[in-house]
């Protein structure tokens, strides 16, 4: 599975799992020397992998906690 | 965030008018065991090199399309970067590698049985390549052949 930092693209190149991250280019997993934050992109990047309702190409986009949404499947 | 917007002009336009290679049918491989029994490579694009590795070439014209093989014992602290792009901000990879080659924190999964276990090499690319059917078809078969031999399981790709 890939993590993606364009959605516009991702639709376009339509890999089989991507996680598209909010994130500006240079900090796909968030932010240096914040392992929890990191953790988390991974972690949800990985449950891609054992979601039984996705569909390829299964586009995700992580929502980072605090910001009042959850993950969401388009 | 992860917007074109964060471009300059001419990059906005590259990316826009840029013939995308699109997957058509898309592939699709469900996990066959547990995430707790599988194997994990890490396929990163941000164009970090090992202490001891040579840096991508940064004079070729179309991007080097080199393949650094990477201990995934390595402490990410120890990468250096080397990708040509002056399209992004470089800071937080410098700061801290794993930001796009998060060896540390995948070390930390595995030892917590989130994942079964890491592939003992991960790879390294460097992303800012003109010609993608350079990669396709010199590049990444042979990453290929090497995942089938170490009979990976997952294979995770992070740009930068």
């Amino acid at each position: 599975m890939v993590v993606q930092l364009l959605r516009l693209i991702t639709e376009k190149v339509r890999p089989p799992r991507a996680l598209v991250v909010p994130f500006r280019h240079g900090y796909p997993l968030d932010a240096p020397d914040e392992p929890g934050k990191q953790r988390a992109v991974l972690t949800a990047a990985l449950n891609l992998l054992t979601d039984p309702e996705l569909k390829p190409p299964a586009i995700v986009d992580f929502i980072p906690e605090g910001s009042g949404q959850e993950t969401e499947d388009r | 965030m992860g917007d074109l917007q964060e471009f300059p002009l001419r990059y906005r336009l590259y990316l826009r008018t840029y013939r995308w290679q699109r997957i058509d049918p898309v592939p699709w491989s469900p996990l066959k065991k547990p995430l707790q029994d599988c194997r994990l490579v890490l396929i990163s694009s941000a164009g970090l090199v090992g202490a001891d590795q040579e840096p991508f070439e940064k004079s070729i014209r179309i991007g080097d399309t080199g393949i650094r093989e990477i201990s995934s014992d390595v402490h990410a602290a120890t990468l250096r970067d080397a990708h040509r792009s002056k399209a992004f901000d470089h800071t937080g990879i410098r700061r801290d590698p794993n930001l796009a080659f998060p060896a540390d924190r995948l070390r930390e999964m595995a030892e917590a049985g989130f994942i079964g276990s890491l592939n003992h090499r991960f790879f390294s690319l460097m992303g800012s390549v003109t010609a993608p059917d350079q990669l396709t078809r010199h590049t990444i078969p042979p990453i290929v052949s090497r995942l089938v031999e170490d009979q990976v399981d997952i294979a995770l790709l992070i740009p930068v």
